[in-house]
């Protein structure tokens, strides 16, 4: 953007007035940039104690609205900004990413904390190790949990990003993956002998997605 | 008016001497060690009789006893904890029922206690100890496409590959996308 200053016209009389810039060129894509970088609308994904650091950094104390990013929805369609603050189980990842599937774009995304970023100390059967595995993030937070400024230092790398222009290209869809994976026998083996117990009423959807291998061989 | 252990564990070894297998104390917690065919009538009995009226269940859960360092000591696998309560007399008492891994079923207490619905749902989640008499014996915390039961000691800490194999969205390659770029 640039300003340019309004001048008097040449043989204006003494009358003229003018209040400084007058108008201003600038692209189209700039001004709505700027637009967007000052007022991020959160939506915050929180789901652990990453959250009570978010609800830290929104408050009085360190005020994140400070740097143009106060107005936290908790309505999807209303925001562009979000925050995975917390653990993720493979049973919240489709409710994750369907609500960010919800916002409209252009959209970014916050990997707060090391559980979201990695799944943190909780190495285990049921958490996610990552969501970028399935969302694209622009920026991740180191922490257990960050601290506010880490998460208005984050903010601000957004702004930047947005005020380069770059925006999430990645377009995702609802497929399924496919399950090519055999569950490991139980050690004990007695379980094994027990059809009752091995076919419980909870058994994977069929397979009807062809693996990758089936893939090569075509 | 407290309960007096000492006779309550004369009466029960007397009612049901075929189900009481063990009477144990452990720092002034009185827990009683069953089998697990008549569970649900030594309870009635718990919670029903005058001198104890354990009315409330405070929690239900499970003990993995495999390659436990004194797993010989106990007569099965798997064992069912109940922790009643004794809103009358002020008293605690821990009820364990032994449920063998094969088959790995125990009646269920929810027409007693409506609070061991999801405790018992939970168990089942967790152990694959299934309730007969259940109402609704379904996972409780898990996905219901999950198989297997996390938190036996044989399932491995970091799944069987679940964690990387559920349902989920992927990327479409640019070239395949339909509408606005």
């Amino acid at each position: 953007m640039e300003q340019i200053e309004d001048k008097a016209p040449e043989g204006a009389g003494p009358g003229y007035k003018h209040g400084g810039a007058g108008w201003m060129t600038t692209r189209v894509d700039a001004l709505l940039d700027w637009g967007r970088r000052n007022s991020l609308w959160p939506m915050p994904f929180g789901t652990a104690c990453c959250a009570i650091e978010m609800m830290a950094t929104l408050c009085s104390r360190y005020d994140l609205s400070r740097f143009g990013s106060e107005v936290i929805r908790f309505s999807p369609r209303q925001s562009d900004l979000m925050i995975v603050s917390g653990r993720i189980s493979i049973k919240m990842m489709p409710v994750l990413i369907e609500i960010y599937n919800q916002m409209p774009e252009p959209k970014w995304t916050i990997s707060m904390g090391a559980c979201a970023s990695s799944g943190g100390v909780f190495d285990t059967y049921t958490l996610v190790q990552g969501v970028d595995q399935f969302i694209p993030v622009d920026v991740y937070i180191p922490g257990c949990p960050p601290r506010p400024e880490s998460l208005v230092d984050a903010v601000m790398m957004i702004q930047e990003k947005i005020k380069r222009g770059e925006k999430q290209t990645k377009v995702y869809d609802r497929t399924t993956h496919p399950l090519d994976f055999q569950p490991v026998a139980l050690v004990s083996g007695a379980a094994q002998a027990d059809p009752e117990l091995t076919g419980t009423r909870h058994t994977l959807p069929p397979k009807d997605v062809e693996t990758e291998a089936e893939k090569k061989t075509e | 008016m407290a309960v007096d252990f000492a006779a309550l564990q004369a009466t029960v070894r007397e009612r049901f001497a075929e189900q009481v297998l063990d009477w144990t104390e452990f720092r002034r917690q009185a827990c009683l060690h069953l089998r697990r065919e008549r569970v649900v009538d030594v309870m009635r009995f718990l919670r029903d009789d005058a001198s104890t009226r354990f009315a409330m269940l405070s929690d239900v859960t499970a003990i993995d006893l495999l390659k436990h360092p004194e797993a010989d000591k106990w007569p099965e696998r798997f064992a069912v904890v109940y922790q009643l309560y004794s809103l009358e007399h002020n008293a605690r008492l821990q009820v364990k029922a032994y449920v063998p891994e094969v088959p790995c079923e125990t009646p269920s207490v929810t027409e007693l206690w409506s609070a061991a619905n999801w405790g018992e749902r939970e168990v089942y989640d967790m152990y694959g100890i299934r309730f007969t008499g259940h109402p609704d014996l379904r996972r409780i915390l898990m996905p219901d496409t999950y198989e297997g039961y996390p938190l036996r000691k044989d399932y491995p800490l970091k799944g069987r590959g679940e964690r990387d194999n559920f349902p989920k969205y992927t990327e479409i390659p640019e070239e395949g996308r339909g509408g606005r770029a």
